[in-house]
């Protein structure tokens, strides 16, 4: 059971750790503010959540995961709004120009 | 951390340091240097120094992450002529020298430092049950040494006084800033209507915690302070009039209770700011609680800068 467990972490983790490459790889190579925007909140925010989703059965106790359950609501709450506000600027800058 | 990992964020520390120095466009420097205060704080979460890897974090990176990014902005009109200028072969040699000079300095001193670094942790422990707090840094900062906590809850005072007097005589005790106006439904309003209460929790939580466990009364204040200044950004309040009675109360607070501790601390155990055995805990706790305010306060109104609107 237990090694069924790691093993679903570290399934899980390693995805997570994909999704970081991919929106890394994202944020370097597209060519604008939107779609780099774009590869980093949709990446992130599912790495983040396989991340946490594989570190659930190793945290050792419910309030520990609810923690962690928290910490992942709150990125994903941080970065959703400030990449609109990112967003936004871009299109104002680019309406001024 | 393994030391592979520690070898990597080292050398991404020095080179965002690197980094921040040698660009010359003033507001990537200062993305460096956020980056490079939140990388400090996983250093000393590496290093068992929690609490200092919070204050890194909340202060350091963030609070004059912040601040910083303010004096861009206010720069920006001159930032053009600033590039233009180029130094002198003699000075920029003399300057290189000079920071060579600093650098071989420090070098020295940490190689001359005794084998046994000398240390006075096996006494703070030794002692740490007579102030009733659990956290060894706590009580280092409220008990051991709480007359320099007193003296820097002082300077943050005088600080806030120095920024304030830089407003124009005509809008002395006004608003500090411009009234910001955000789209009342924009993303930025609902995450100002959203994030307060949660960051409120965890600001009373850190400050409460502080006392057993990692945090305190700076951590929790810095989080608190930025809730307020999000409300503010969000244009869902104004900044506050610097004339107004009970926040310049706040502001003097938490000397004014740390001092009026340290007296009762004179009559009652003999030495200023010492505590009776029996009391230590209340009157640490009392020095936290009158503290908060202060800290929210001069935290968040340094961020608001000089007044520069008139009464109204």
């Amino acid at each position: 059971m237990t090694s069924l467990l790691d093993l679903f972490s570290i399934v899980a983790i390693a995805a997570g750790a994909v999704f970081y490459l991919a929106g890394t790889v994202g944020l370097l190579r597209f060519p604008d503010a939107y779609t780099r925007l774009h590869a980093l909140t949709k990446a992130d925010n599912l790495g983040m959540a396989l991340v946490v989703l594989g570190l659930l059965p190793l945290a050792g106790g419910l309030l520990a995961a609810l923690k962690l359950v928290l910490v992942w609501l709150l990125v994903m709450l941080s970065s959703a709004a400030v990449s609109q506000l990112i967003a936004r600027s871009a299109r104002r800058r680019d309406a001024a120009q | 951390m393994t030391p592979v990992v520690s070898l990597i964020v080292a050398l991404l520390l020095l080179a965002l340091a690197v980094w921040s120095v040698v660009v010359r466009d003033a507001f990537l420097a200062v993305a460096g240097f956020v980056a490079y205060g939140l990388l400090l704080s996983l250093v000393w979460v590496r290093l068992f120094g929690l609490d200092v890897a919070l204050t890194e974090a909340a202060i350091g990176g963030g609070l004059t992450g912040a601040l910083l990014l303010g004096a861009v902005a206010r720069l920006r009109g001159t930032e053009a002529a600033a590039w233009s200028e180029r130094s002198g072969f003699g000075l920029r040699t003399v300057a290189t020298l000079l920071a060579l000079g600093v650098t071989a300095v420090l070098v020295l001193c940490v190689l001359a430092l005794p084998a046994p670094v000398p240390t006075l942790a096996p006494q703070v422990v030794a002692n740490l049950d007579a102030t009733g707090v659990g956290n060894p840094i706590t009580g280092v900062l409220l008990a051991f040494r709480a007359l320099d906590t007193l003296l820097e809850a002082i300077v943050l005072v005088i600080a806030l006084a120095g920024v304030w007097s830089l407003s124009p005589d005509g809008v002395w005790g006004g608003r500090p800033g411009v009234r910001h106006h955000a789209d009342p439904d924009g993303v930025l309003a609902y995450l100002a209507r959203l994030l307060p209460p949660i960051g409120i929790v965890v600001g009373i939580y850190l400050f409460w915690a502080g006392a057993d466990h990692p945090g305190g009364k700076f951590q929790g204040a810095t989080i608190l302070a930025a809730m307020w200044l999000l409300v503010q950004m969000a244009g869902l309040a104004d900044s506050p009039r610097i004339d107004h009675r009970g926040l310049r109360a706040g502001v003097v607070a938490g000397p004014l209770v740390f001092i009026a501790v340290g007296l009762l601390g004179l009559w009652s155990a003999g030495a200023f700011l010492g505590y009776p055995p029996q009391w230590a805990k209340p009157m640490i706790v009392a020095v936290e609680v009158g503290m908060m305010p202060t800290l929210v306060l001069v935290l968040a109104l340094l961020l608001n800068g000089a007044p520069a609107r008139s009464r109204r």
